[in-house]
């Protein structure tokens, strides 16, 4: 038996620019062979080597990655836009080739790089459920042994014989998504795709996914939905520039990914003035987050209090400062904001100077996840926007198992965004006898 | 939270069965590709719901509908018998001229409708060539097979013609088969370098018009073959479609000099031009999806 679903060795794909919006006329190549010999002669000159043998600019989509994908393992792809997610999930699919290095596979691959591939908007809802799955790679028979719980899955019955061009979007994406996660291979590749339709609808495509991973299939899953992805894979892999940058436990993986800053996530210094967020009034200077005893950290027990601590500069003086966090989680949903309650300055007018303004957060307030920190500055009197970094910084609460956080004795994902240690009491009210006796009376 | 998550992989469910996982080995292709006509056979079921697609959409939304398939042949053989016919007094080696021109524009359209279609299928389908996989010669193949329904509809009407001539055809007509599949093999033969041809050059698509309408007269099909001098014929038989549209006439109208060595030669012709054909497709292939 083989443990290792995918195998992937120094893969490398290059892509020449220009090669993938031009749709080469020949009248192109005419011009291009003469333009290419006269570059080629100015870059002689220059000593410049950018470029390929045929005088195109290359890029290097993949540069170099290997990675080992275990059997049953679902793992979370991240990286910045043109990082080469999409790129790896197309070579693993076989939709391109490699430029360099191998792959092995082992299992059937199904692939959902966009939904509703091969829709056809003349066709009704019911010819489009086979066409399309026979699309994704599903057997005629399949597909009518699924056929109810999709059209069930997707919530549009009443319209199943209507083509699909007098569908709303949100219908379109439905039947769409409800085809192909139906889909199952042994190996299930996912680009990007859990974010359409409605938010029941994104949270019932969320348990579907969850529900695959829990038949033991492999996923690899790429989205931008960093709590999609902590939620869904234990392993995440970061690809910065064509490479991959870090490989391990998602929560790590995704502060690390949340705070490419110099130093660790506990803090962020914008050192460069013309940089750094900032409006007429006041610039951004740090955000740091510290324990309590003030060492920086970017994890902490959610049972220990913490500061997230703002430094900033007053460029002109005499205004009211209004400072401010936020704090999101992994999915982007907002715990709560803050404004600054500081009774030694606040409504008052403040001299030119570095201030750091702090925020104490209890212990047992957070639920466990990585959160990330909106760090802004308005003035009041009049309200004037100075700035707001969305993700100024992030931090990991960790929930341990020792029964003394508000998880108690519940070892399994709690979920929410707060946990708070709630005052619990529990009356006996005798046993079921006689509290019909009592209730009689 | 993450303790249990791993312990769930470990134990495994019985839906994913173990034994003999397919294997695949991604990596760049070199030199000569082997054809892997075999892929195509296990994507069968893509290919079969591809042509439905095809027939299903292609009179959508038109007042006529699938009479169009009867039209078009139909009214080209109305013009030809005016002027061609009438006019110009084409000979027709003693055969009625609308049955002799309507039974040549068959196989006509065939190719003509099959190489068209086949040869802007990779660009038609460039949404399917980026986001999925399977064996990119399933477009070109099931673009020239959809062409088959509009066949079959105006294949009724030159029955009804050959009834209203009186005429009868042979023991010949049983060759018919394999004279469909030569037009088909030739319609792809030429579709499939079409088709890759116009991944990379969009020239292509201004082309194919151009070439049906010069094919067209090259092929015997508002005259017959017999104006062509005897010591020209084999060159002329190096376009596929006059064996076949010759044996189109032979086989449903009698007609009986001089069919067995141009078939060959056709048929010659487009062996070896479809061998090339899934080469050179085979070769392409692995761009496709990066230069669409």
């Amino acid at each position: 038996m083989n443990e290792i679903a995918i195998h992937v060795k120094n893969l490398s794909k290059k892509y020449r620019i220009g090669q993938r919006q031009r749709h080469n006329a020949l009248r192109d190549k005419l011009t291009d062979a003469i333009y290419t010999n006269i570059r080629r002669l100015s870059q002689l000159a220059n000593g410049q080597s950018a470029t390929d043998k045929e005088g195109n600019r290359v890029i290097w989509a993949l540069k170099d990655v290997s990675l080992e994908v275990k059997r049953g393992e679902a793992v979370g792809i991240i990286g910045p836009n043109g990082a080469g997610k999409s790129t790896l999930l197309k070579i693993l699919t076989r939709i391109t080739e490699p430029t360099e290095g191998y792959a092995d596979i082992y299992g059937r691959v199904g692939s959902l790089l966009e939904v509703g591939t091969g829709f056809h908007s003349e066709l009704t809802g019911r010819e489009n459920i086979y066409l399309n799955g026979a699309i994704l790679g599903m057997k005629k028979a399949e597909i009518d042994r699924k056929f109810d719980e999709i059209v069930a899955f997707s919530e549009i019955e009443k319209f199943i014989d209507t083509p699909v061009k007098r569908y709303s979007s949100g219908m379109y994406m439905r039947l769409a998504f409800a085809v192909a996660a139906h889909l199952e291979p042994e190996i299930l590749l996912v680009d990007e795709v859990l974010s359409v339709g409605d938010a029941s609808f994104q949270k019932k495509c969320f348990t579907k996914m969850e529900e695959i991973r829990h038949q033991g299939r492999t996923i690899l899953f790429v989205s931008h939905n960093l709590g999609a992805i902590t939620r869904l894979c234990q392993r995440t892999i970061l690809l910065e520039e064509g490479s991959i940058s870090a490989d391990g436990p998602s929560h790590q993986v995704i502060s690390s990914y949340l705070s490419p800053e110099v130093g660790t996530t506990a803090e962020r210094i914008w050192a460069d003035p013309e940089k750094a967020p900032q409006g007429e009034i006041v610039r951004l200077r740090a955000v740091r987050v510290r324990s309590v005893e003030g060492h920086l950290i970017d994890t902490i027990d959610i049972r220990q209090p913490l500061k997230v601590e703002m430094e900033y500069e007053v460029l002109k003086p005499d205004h009211i400062i209004m400072p401010h966090f936020a704090f999101y989680n992994e999915e982007g949903v907002l715990a709560f904001s803050a404004h600054d309650l500081d009774p030694v300055w606040r409504r008052r007018p403040r001299p030119k100077g570095i201030y750091v303004s702090t925020a104490w957060i209890p212990g047992n307030l957070l639920a466990d996840g990585t959160f990330s920190v909106g760090a802004g500055v308005d003035t009041i009197d009049p309200i004037i926007f100075q700035f707001y970094e969305y993700d100024a910084i992030a931090f990991h609460v960790n929930d341990s198992l020792e029964s003394d956080s508000s998880r108690g004795d519940f070892t399994g994902d709690m979920g929410g965004i707060l946990r708070p240690m709630l005052k619990w009491s529990t009356q006996f009210n005798g046993d079921e006898y006689s509290t019909k006796q009592h209730s009689k009376l | 939270m993450h303790k249990e998550e791993l312990s769930d992989t470990k134990n495994f469910p019985e839906t994913v069965s173990l034994e003999a996982l397919p294997h695949f080995n991604i990596r760049q292709s070199h030199g000569w590709v082997s054809l892997r006509l075999k892929d195509i056979w296990e994507y069968r079921e893509l290919l079969y719901f591809l042509v439905w697609r095809d027939i299903k959409v292609r009179y959508k939304q038109t007042v006529l509908g699938v009479a169009w398939a009867i039209l078009q042949p139909f009214m080209t053989m109305i013009v030809f018998s005016i002027f061609f016919g009438r006019l110009a007094k084409v000979p027709s080696d003693g055969i009625p001229y609308p049955v002799f021109a309507y039974c040549a524009l068959l196989p006509w359209q065939l190719f003509a409708n099959a190489l068209t279609a086949s040869g802007n299928s990779l660009v038609a389908n460039q949404q399917l060539l980026t986001k999925v996989y399977f064996p990119r010669l399933i477009i070109p193949i099931s673009a020239v097979l959809a062409g088959l329904i509009d066949f079959g509809i105006s294949f009724l009407v030159l029955i009804g013609m050959m009834f209203y001539y009186g005429i009868i055809p042979t023991v010949a007509v049983l060759t018919l088969p394999l004279l469909i599949l030569l037009a088909i093999a030739s319609a792809l033969a030429v579709g499939l370098w079409l088709s890759a041809l116009n991944v990379q050059y969009r020239d292509v698509h201004f082309t194919i018009p151009f070439l049906t309408q010069f094919w067209l007269f090259a092929t015997p099909i508002a005259y017959p073959s017999s104006l062509v001098p005897q010591s020209l014929r084999t060159i002329y038989a190096l376009n596929p479609m006059v064996g076949v549209v010759e044996g189109f006439r032979w086989a449903l109208l009698g007609k009986t000099d001089g069919i067995g060595p141009l078939v060959i030669v056709s048929a010659l012709v487009v062996a070896i031009l479809l061998f090339a054909g899934l080469v050179y497709f085979r070769r392409m292939e692995n761009t496709f999806a990066d230069v669409v």
